[in-house]
């Protein structure tokens, strides 16, 4: 049945294992081949999404708790934010996706300084967005809209805990994400100092397919925080 | 059956769908319309229906961006339940979460 | 009966001569920069340890400060460090990582025939996550430690605890991604890397609890993170998440933080039941009964764990429909924990039983998990869990689950699997003598404390009614003895290393890809990568080629 023994196995003196082909210099050694290396570190970044869905998920969910029990207080609140540069920062970012894709693409496609462009309008696009949201929070912070000891919106002491409280959750989770951004925007740095030195190609790019899956990822989580933060003015529900 | 090497060409490297420039413009502008879409139905008063609207639309917009731009629809199966496990496992948290909250007959509800 | 080198043509070769992973490279940087899962699994092993002597320091503490009902050994306030501390380190820095950093990381390749895990890089950071995070928690034990409980319900460590909640919820934060790093490592490894031949019914069921072990880890633990980021915010700006004055609500962090932490208990019991399935298929020498239940079982115990998570807020003002699903579905998680149980009970029927010390402690196991797991169910019983909620017999029923069940699986893969990782046998006689000490100093610390949580005494008080004085004497004389019980391991084990007898391939004639290669195995785990042609447990085809008839 088995044509593997189990007796009379004494380790033997090792033999290194004849290489037939010349290794891929990025094929790390306890993978099989490239194929299989690409799998996993793909899957590897899908199963990490799942615990950035589960952790953006969590805030979101006291979030809707509270927005469920405090309605009037989140409309008004909804009110003191700039929506049109909440939406023109949707729209950067969705551009930033796009480039991003395209930058997989090019790496698909073996084209260096395609990839180390659609890399650097990814992180113009990004900046860009950071730059609005650090002008909004300064905006913020001017009208003493920052939750604590910094706190001065009293106008309604009847819902004035409330927004406070919307604030702690727009600070908070927009901050959350403008960290993944933050972090995101170093990483394309990196690759794109990979992708210039010519490291990715139609065997190799999964590195560049990845940092997409995280890019994108943040995206969709901005495309959840806009209406939820900045869309709920004048609606009692 | 060797899964190790599932999804890879002949040689072993890596499968390459490369999905061409127009899907991803595509993409691109319904996202673009999506967005535009949304910050309208939020100026108009549609009662209670005022956020389904808003999570459809961003349902749809985040399913565009997984889709496409994050090739799950050339992925494996695998990669698919991932995902969508991932948003069931979500549901549970809202779901159990909320059947607490909107069961209560004191505050906070 | 022996399973000893007789019974096989297996020539004895020191440990020291062969090149293993021990062997293959020295010094301090080989160690700490290495990405060996084998050298991380004893990076791990050394780690977790210290965490529970230290762990421990604090549980016989509180143990002599209830041998009177006076509280007079410890301040109110210091004993409410110290059962914090207790369940802080144990929980985060011991039972949640113990069997998947150590036995898992060490195992889990091997199992599948692999050179080491998807990302050896990721799995070294992990070990280094869970370091910094053991050191941030040492500084805060060190500045004067934290009060609230290991659970750090709202309000009191949000405004007026004035301890270090801080330093102690971000060290359980940090020690939370080694978590989902590992979990992440291993689902990806089982997916993607197993070798040829080896389809998913073909795995031990070792690699099956650890793979739903994974899966729990990863999408649990995340939610764990997030609450801790926001008690963290609320601590620092004052702001009002949970905070009622301000419109929060305290049993939001009640919610949040159990969806992860009812899992956990799972991410604790699993690898241990896996651990079980082996030691059970190694000692009897048969497969598993109902291999396929035992399996599905555990992604059942995974996906029903995440269920039930208010069964710890049924005093805390949930309201009493929602009171009533959760009581429900914790009584259906019950079930294929159950199923595990009967199927290997099965297996023991008409067994020959080989009653080295892992199968001592995995009978243990059996025994005392069930009653822990049954306890459970009087406690998700919303009635009886008025009366006996927040009493010691909460305390006892965890107690037989996680050290009844989780120590004792995990001290008997450490014996089974000794030989593997070390190349040497541990002292027979003396290792079952820690298991009875083991066994009796367990069952005399915990079994009182149903009786008295049934009796009324409230847990984490430092005093308690004199009637209540004898069986706390009970208790903690049993403590003495389980202390001792755990102390001697530490001693024989270490003493093996230079002077237990050469293991040998496969010392105890069991089935299984990492009974193929060298005691310590080498490096890269096998000189040629296997090639899987046989079923899980095929003792059949083991004994035949060791000539031998299988003993009905």
């Amino acid at each position: 049945m088995s044509d593997v023994t189990y007796t009379g196995q004494t380790p033997v003196p090792p033999v290194p294992e004849v290489e037939e082909h010349p290794h891929h210099p990025f094929l790390q050694h306890h993978f099989e081949d490239l194929g299989q290396q690409h799998e996993a570190s793909t899957l590897g970044m899908w199963c990490f999404l799942t615990t950035e869905i589960l952790f953006f998920g969590g805030i979101m969910l006291a979030y809707w708790i509270y927005r469920l029990a405090y309605p009037d207080a989140w409309s008004v609140a909804s009110t003191l934010q700039n929506t049109t540069l909440g939406a023109t920062n949707t729209i950067v970012l969705i551009m930033s996706s796009l480039t991003m894709a395209l930058a997989v693409r090019e790496a698909q496609l073996g084209r260096r300084l395609g990839i180390v462009a659609m890399l650097f309008l990814t992180l113009i696009f990004g900046s860009c967005f950071l730059g609005i949201k650090m002008y909004e929070y300064h905006a913020h912070w001017q009208e003493g809209l920052f939750p604590g000891s910094a706190w001065h919106w009293n106008e309604n002491p009847e819902l004035a805990p409330k927004i406070q409280l919307f604030m702690t959750f727009y600070w908070g989770m927009t901050g959350l994400h403008a960290l993944h951004m933050i972090i995101g925007a170093g990483l394309l740095l990196w690759f794109m100092w990979r992708a210039w030195k010519d490291q990715f190609g139609p065997e190799y790019y999964g590195p560049v397919e990845i940092m997409g899956l995280y890019w994108h990822f943040v995206d969709i989580v901005w495309i959840f925080l806009f209406p939820f933060l900045y869309l709920i003015h004048g609606h009692k529900h | 059956m060797d899964s190790a090497t599932h999804g890879t060409a002949p040689d072993h490297t890596p499968h390459v769908h490369v999905t061409p420039l127009w899907v991803y413009f595509v993409v691109f502008a319904a996202l673009a319309a999506g967005t535009i879409l949304t910050y309208l139905a939020s100026t108009v008063d549609l009662g209670w229906a005022n956020t389904p609207v808003a999570l459809v639309i961003a349902c749809v917009k985040g399913s565009l961006v997984i889709l496409y731009f994050m090739h799950a629809i050339h992925s494996t199966r695998l990669t698919w339940v991932v995902i969508l496990g991932s948003f069931l496992w979500l549901g549970v948290l809202f779901v159990l979460t909320f059947a607490d909250y909107l069961t209560r007959s004191w505050a906070i509800y | 009966m022996s399973t000893s080198q007789t019974l096989y043509d297996v020539r004895f070769v020191e440990p020291a001569r062969t090149r293993n992973y021990l062997n293959e490279d020295y010094g301090f940087f080989s160690w700490v920069l290495t990405r060996d899962h084998k050298r991380i699994a004893i990076l791990y092993l050394f780690s977790v340890s210290i965490m529970f002597v230290i762990g421990g320091f604090f549980a016989m503490m509180m143990r002599l400060e209830l041998l009177t009902p006076e509280g007079d050994l410890l301040t109110s306030d210091t004993y409410n460090k110290f059962f914090t501390l207790h369940g802080v380190v144990m929980v985060f820095f011991f039972l949640i990582p113990v069997i998947p950093a150590v036995l898992g990381n060490f195992l889990l390749p091997i199992m599948l025939g692999a050179k080491d895990l998807a990302f050896p890089r990721i799995n070294l950071l992990s070990w280094y996550l869970y370091v910094i995070a053991a050191i941030i928690g040492l500084v805060v034990i060190i500045s004067g430690g934290v009060d609230t409980g290991w659970t750090f319900y709202t309000p009191f460590s949000t405004q007026y605890s004035n301890t270090h909640v801080f330093g102690t919820t971000f060290a359980a934060f940090i020690a939370g991604f080694s978590s989902i790093l590992t979990g992440l490592n291993f689902i990806v490894t089982v997916h993607r890397m197993r070798a040829p031949g080896l389809t998913w019914y073909r795995l031990p069921l070792f690699v099956w609890s650890m793979y739903a072990t994974a899966i729990v880890q990863l999408l649990a633990t995340p939610v764990l993170a997030i609450t801790l980021v926001m008690l963290m915010f609320e601590r620092t700006l004052g702001v009002g998440f949970f905070d009622p004055a301000l419109g929060g609500d305290p049993v939001l962090y009640q919610h949040m933080f159990w969806f992860y932490s009812h899992p956990a208990v799972y991410i604790m019991i699993l690898p241990a039941m896996g651990v079980a399935s082996e030691v059970v298929a190694a000692f009897t020498r048969k497969k598993i009964f109902g291999y396929k239940f035992v399996a599905f079982s555990s992604l059942g115990i995974a996906f029903l764990g995440f269920l039930v998570w208010a069964h710890h807020l049924f005093v805390a003002g949930i309201s009493v429909y929602s009171a009533m699903i959760f009581a429900f579905l914790s009584f259906a998680v019950a079930v294929p924990s159950a199923i595990k149980v009967f199927n290997w009970t099965a297996t023991l029927y008409k067994a020959s039983v080989s009653w080295q010390t892992p199968m001592l402690y995995i009978m243990g196991f059996i025994g005392l998990f069930t009653i822990g797991g049954v306890t459970g169910l009087f406690l998700a019983s919303l009635g009886l869990d008025i009366h006996v909620t927040d009493t010691y017999f909460v305390v006892a029923h965890f107690h037989y689950v996680m050290v009844g069940g989780t120590v004792m699986a995990y001290l008997a893969g450490i014996h089974y699997w000794w030989p593997k990782i070390t190349g040497r046998m541990y002292p027979e006689w003396w290792a079952r003598l820690a298991a009875l000490l083991v066994f009796v100093g367990f069952n005399l610390t915990f079994f009182p404390q149903f009786v008295l949580g049934y009796l009324g005494m409230p847990r984490r008080y430092h005093a308690y009614a004199p009637e209540f004085q004898v069986l706390n004497v009970l208790s903690t004389a049993g403590a003495s003895v389980l202390a001792l019980g755990y102390a001697l391991p530490i001693v024989y084990l270490v003493w093996s290393l230079k002077f237990g007898r050469p293991a040998g391939v496969n010392p105890w004639g069991a089935v299984g890809l990492e009974w193929t290669t060298s005691s310590p195995p080498p490096k890269e785990n096998f000189h040629h990568t296997p090639v899987v042609t046989w079923e899980a447990y095929d003792y059949p085809a083991l004994l035949e080629a060791m000539g031998e008839t299988q003993n009905v």
